[in-house]
């Protein structure tokens, strides 16, 4: 099936492309940021933080920093301690082999003890400027003894390895596994042959544009704490810093997260220094303001990937997978972060068939501590590793078997007419076309042509490659109980609420976030075509806990799939309660309305009345059923989804390596995804290619290197190499859906496909290209002194060939 | 930043006065250097001297040699149709550096002063022999660049203005590192009447150099293929996160080859 949309298409409704409606704001350079909103009598907080990798804390002496100019306050671990705060707590819990919970260290709010990477705030300085915050802080004067670091995992799992945290023997958090063991030995057992890759998920740095930002508020006559802060998910801040960690109750707790400047995961995670501020406001009796500078962005926001993995594929004489054995190391950095230890297992593992019809798999998955930032989900969080170690390992199988990419992933694709589908690692996928995704791509992408191209590109001295990755991943993120069942420590429903006001216009009030996704146009769009109210007469609402009833937030690709769905229940609801307000009004059964295009209708009468006059009537009910209705129009959902989403699709890349330099140029980029419902095409194309960019970032340019002493090497713009305009090329993108089963609008979801797709294409591509020179894979990031490195190796020995 | 107090003297005199009473004191030009160098508080200077009200910028031609004041703005250079028509290689590499916001405020002065090894302006000067007029002397390039942001001038000498000899061709090719756009490895040639002059930027481990091995081949032969074989000793080569020293002295190789090329 291709693009659809549902039957009556309003104006702005869903199908369409009207233009982003936060873009006029954020485009005019009125957007309102964190670091915007400025409190009456507003202090302003600095952390001194931790320049070596791990010591000891023998003193920290503020009194000479106190006496500076401005200064209101300095705390300090111990204070901490002594108001009793708790530090910020994990919200997934993952359970070892041996069925043994996963070592689970307080993460405290300013160090105590011992500090643990550099950026681990050591004190927390608040003055009447940042200047003179930055002041005192240089005034500390802080005692630590330096001890050994391990700054990565080779280094952490080695014997005899210096220990982040005490009660982590070998400095492992959990070592969990999935899939059936015995089942995979067999399978390996009658394999005709085995292909293999080690590889390495490169270490990201997130790096949104907006650095983070947190404000802390106490108002002394309520008693209410107000935190604005930089986050994806208001109400989970809200939950985690209220509940375990400052011990405010909801009602005293407000958190609002205005317009956020880009999230990509590093903006879910609940931050020491929001609960540093919010508490500290109540401490000062003033309001504590915080924004992180770039430098400091680059060592306190949580990092991405940074997984090590040894993965055997089995294949029968004719092509088939047999067996999938893989075996992990995920960096978890020096602390638990929000919901680290979801992504290298749940999030991750569990797409280990991807699009193929792989009966047995087994993986087993080490988590570490290190002495580095932590490590978090990042835009596609466990996904992009899985395909990245699937698909560079497919094309690895393709060559061992002396079968065409193609040929071979074609032979062990699920087939269309086989969904829904149960893969041997708990997932059931409900919808997908893998073969409708690859030709529509191989074809925009002219992929038959691509040797004539190579030739064209050896004339002219240059090693063309093209590649390809056929990927599947989860989405909307979840099903509570299951969530549940796999460690998470929340639900994962959204919640939508519906304001119908006497006119007839309407608010929307979601408990997703949007930081560049354009929820304010594409939900728009939603109401607009369920309602038959005009797109301009719709307003979309987000990010303050004291307006929306509740709600999770996004990540994962859940806004629509999940957020939409309890849209459209409460917009169920609204229509329901109106066609009684209808019935009533023209005197017809309740059973008799049709309600389209913004009309209620009785059937087979002339008989209407408009969705407008309905919402009058509900709020000058005069003439109303007051037996059986209440008044007003307001109406509020909790979906809970019945199973993840499989958004899924073909990405093809082209490149071009110059053997003198090194460099590989980006020529073609092609995505065909499945994403089930397009609302907005344009905000699709748009999420595709944001997604691609960070996929290029993470395959050819971005790495965050550490130094065996636990210095960040990459720790700024100069070093860490950002995507720019000029490292792309235009991205081709088209989408070629199957409906989610399981939800009401069959959306599947955007955000990070192209993310999780991508880089191995990109990978692919290169190992193309350089298919003479012996190589069958190349860590991420292709850098030009990798490639030149590969290829300076193997000159000498072709040229004696 | 640290606090500091700012003087925008209006004569030359007057800022090298201010510079030379007060060891704390520092020129700032168009500050794409010194200002983030100021907010990370790297630098505490007593006084910030803008050099902006000395009407330092402009271009023009002396003789043979073409003469650019030190505030001129790496956009005027790239985009002066005398800078085109005299050593148009000087004009690409304006056009080079960093972005449109740096073009627009960096200044030649800045850059030469800062003596940045990866920075693009000194491999110019040395290549064409340029002269640095200061405040109190005439430099020769060979005798200015002293190593890695290291120059020969005095805290209190300002740069003035450079003259730079018009060669017969020139060319300069620039790897860019891959982060911060800045040259890895860029290489100047230039063929003058007084003979070939090789300059590489971005590579050494002691800063801009020429590398008078190829000077010399090339002077034989002006050719890519006369450097073919030409090694540039690793042992000399910067090495970071980007680039080991074996792979900076390869792409010396390639650098200067396509430089020599694009010379026609
Ligand atoms: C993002 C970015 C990318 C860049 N990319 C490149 C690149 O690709 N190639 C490249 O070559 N450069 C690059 N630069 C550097 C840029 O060219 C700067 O303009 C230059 O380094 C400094 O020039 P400025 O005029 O800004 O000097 P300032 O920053 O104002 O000053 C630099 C230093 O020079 C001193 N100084 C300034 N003028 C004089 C003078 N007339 N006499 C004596 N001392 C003086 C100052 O006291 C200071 O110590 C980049 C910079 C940035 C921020």
């Amino acid at each position: 099936m291709n693009d659809t949309t549902l039957p009556h298409i309003v104006k702005g409704g869903i199908g369409a492309s009207p233009k982003r409606v936060e873009d006029r704001r954020f485009l005019s350079g009125r957007g309102h940021y964190t670091d915007d909103i400025n409190r009456p009598g507003q202090t302003y907080a600095v952390f001194k933080r931790s320049d070596v990798a791990h010591g000891v804390i023998r003193s920290i002496d503020t009194s000479a920093a106190r006496a500076m100019p401005g200064v209101v306050a300095i705390f300090t671990g111990d204070d901490i301690a002594k108001a009793g705060i708790g530090g910020v707590p994990c919200g997934w819990q993952i359970h070892s082999k041996d069925g043994s919970p996963m070592v689970e260290p307080p993460h405290p709010v300013l160090a105590q003890g011992k500090v643990r990477y550099v950026g681990d705030a050591v004190a927390m300085v608040i003055a009447e400027t940042v200047d003179q915050a930055k002041d005192a802080a240089e005034a500390l004067v802080i005692d630590i003894d330096p001890l050994p670091a391990v700054s990565n995992m080779i280094a952490a799992t080695a014997e005899g390895a210096a220990l982040v945290h005490d009660d982590a023997k070998g400095n492992v958090c959990f070592d969990w596994h999935i899939g059936d063991k015995d089942a995979v030995d067999a399978a390996f057992a009658k394999a005709h042959k085995v292909a293999t890759i080690d590889l390495v998920n490169n270490r990201l740095v997130p790096n949104p544009i907006e650095p983070r930002a947190a404000i802390g508020d106490f108002d002394q006559s309520t008693g209410e704490h107000t935190l604005y802060t930089t986050s994806q998910n208001p109400h989970v801040i809200r939950l985690l810093m209220g509940a375990f960690v400052l011990q405010i109750p909801e009602h005293k707790l407000r958190v609002v997260a205005p317009d956020v400047g880009g999230g990509f995961g590093a903006k879910i995670f609940h931050y020491i220094e929001e609960a540093a501020v919010t508490w500290a406001a109540a401490q000062v009796n003033r309001p504590v303001k915080w924004t992180c500078e770039r430098s400091e962005s680059f060592i306190t926001d949580a990092h991405g990937r940074d997984h090590i993995t040894h993965a055997e594929l089995a294949l029968a004489e004719d092509g088939a997978f047999l067996g999938l054995r893989v075996k992990t190391m995920a960096n978890l950095g020096a602390y638990l972060s929000t919901f680290a230890p979801s992504v290298p297992t749940y999030l991750s593992a569990t797409l280990l068939a991807g699009v193929y019809t792989t009966p047995a798999i087994y993986s087993e998955v080490k988590a570490i501590f290190t002495n580095t930032v932590p490590v978090d989900a990042y835009r596609g969080a466990g996904r992009p590793e899985t395909t990245f170690l699937l698909e560079r390992l497919v094309d690895v199988a393709a060559k061992t078997m002396g079968m065409d990419r193609v040929a071979i992933r074609r032979r062990n694709f699920i087939p269309a007419d086989a969904y829904p589908y149960q893969t041997p690692v708990a997932l059931q996928y409900d919808s997908g076309n893998h073969e409708a995704t690859l030709a529509r791509c191989m074809e925009l992408a002219d992929w038959s042509g691509f040797e004539a191209r190579r030739a064209e590109s050896a004339k002219r001295g240059k090693l063309r490659g093209i590649g390809m990755s056929t990927y599947l991943e989860a989405c909307g993120i979840a099903p509570s109980a299951v969530a549940g069942a796999l460690g998470a420590r929340a639900g994962l429903y959204e919640v939508a609420n519906v304001k119908v006001h006497p006119t007839g216009s309407v608010t929307l009030y979601t408990g997703t976030h949007s930081h560049g996704q354009g929820h304010e146009t594409t939900f728009a769009q939603l109401v607009a075509d369920q309602l038959g109210v005009p797109f301009e007469q719709v307003e979309i609402v987000h990010g303050d806990t004291s307006k929306i009833p509740f709600g999770m937030g996004t990540y994962g690709s859940r806004s629509l799939a999940v957020g939409g769905s309890a849209i459209v229940k409460a917009v169920d609801k609204i229509i329901a309660k109106s066609k009684k307000i209808a019935a009533h009004l023209m005197e017809a059964s309740v059973d008799d309305i049709e309600f389209k295009d913004g009309k209620f209708t009785v059937a087979g009468t002339d008989k209407s009345k408009a969705f407008g006059e309905i919402a009058l009537t509900a709020y000058v009910p005069h003439n109303y059923p007051h037996e059986e209705l209440e008044p007003g129009l307001d109406e509020t959902a909790f979906y809970d989804p019945k199973n993840f989403t499989f958004p899924g699709g073909c990405h093809i890349c082209e490149v071009e390596v110059d053997p003198d330099t090194g460099v590989v140029n980006l020529l073609n980029f092609t995505a065909v995804d499945d994403i089930g419902r397009v609302i907005n095409p344009m905000i699709v194309h748009g999420q595709v290619h944001g997604g691609v960019a960070q996929g290029i970032g993470q395959a050819l340019l971005e790495h965050a290197v550490y130094d065996e002493t636990g210095q960040l090497l990459s720790g700024s713009l100069m070093d860490y190499t950002m995507p720019r305009a000029d490292n792309l090329v235009n991205i081709h993108v088209g989408t070629e859906s199957t409906m989610c089963t399981h939800n009401p609008l069959g959306a599947k979801g955007v955000g990070e496909v192209g993310a999780i797709g991508s880089p191995p294409a990109v990978i692919n591509a290169v190992v193309d290209a350089l298919r003479d020179y012996g190589v069958t894979h190349i860590d991420m990031p292709a850098t030009p002194q990798k490639i030149w490195s590969i290829i300076n190796a193997a000159t000498p020995r072709m040229a004696a060939e | 930043m640290y606090d500091f107090n700012y003087q925008k003297p209006a004569a030359i005199d007057d800022a090298v006065k201010a510079l030379g009473s007060d060891p704390e004191a520092k020129a700032l030009a168009g500050g794409m250097t010194f200002i983030p160098v100021l907010k990370q508080r790297l630098a505490k200077p007593s006084t910030v001297v803008d050099l902006a009200g000395l009407g330092l910028s402009g271009i023009r031609r002396e003789g043979n040699a073409l003469v650019i004041k030190a505030m001129t703005t790496h956009r005027e250079v790239a985009n002066s149709k005398d800078v085109a028509d005299a050593i148009p290689a000087l004009a690409h590499l304006a056009s080079h550096i960093g972005d449109r916001q740096v073009r627009y405020r960096g200044t030649m002065g800045g850059s030469l002063a800062n003596n940045d090894p990866s920075a693009c302006y000194p491999s110019a000067v040395l290549a064409l022999g340029a002269t640095i007029r200061t405040t109190r002397r005439e430099i020769a390039a060979d005798d200015y660049f002293q190593g890695m942001f290291t120059t020969a001038l005095e805290p209190d000498e300002l740069i003035v203005e450079v003259s730079f000899p018009i060669p017969e061709k020139a060319a300069y090719e620039k790897f860019p590192n891959p982060a911060s756009r800045y040259a890895m490895v860029g290489v100047f040639v230039a063929k003058t009447a007084g003979g070939v002059r090789l300059a590489v930027t971005g590579a050494g481990n002691n800063g801009v150099f020429r590398h008078t091995a190829m000077e010399q081949a090339l002077s034989a032969s002006f050719s890519p293929d006369a450097i073919r074989d030409v090694k540039t000793p690793e042992g000399d080569m910067n090495s970071d996160i980007h680039a080991s020293a074996a792979y900076r002295a390869h792409l010396v190789g390639v650098m200067a080859r396509r430089a020599v090329a694009a010379c026609g």
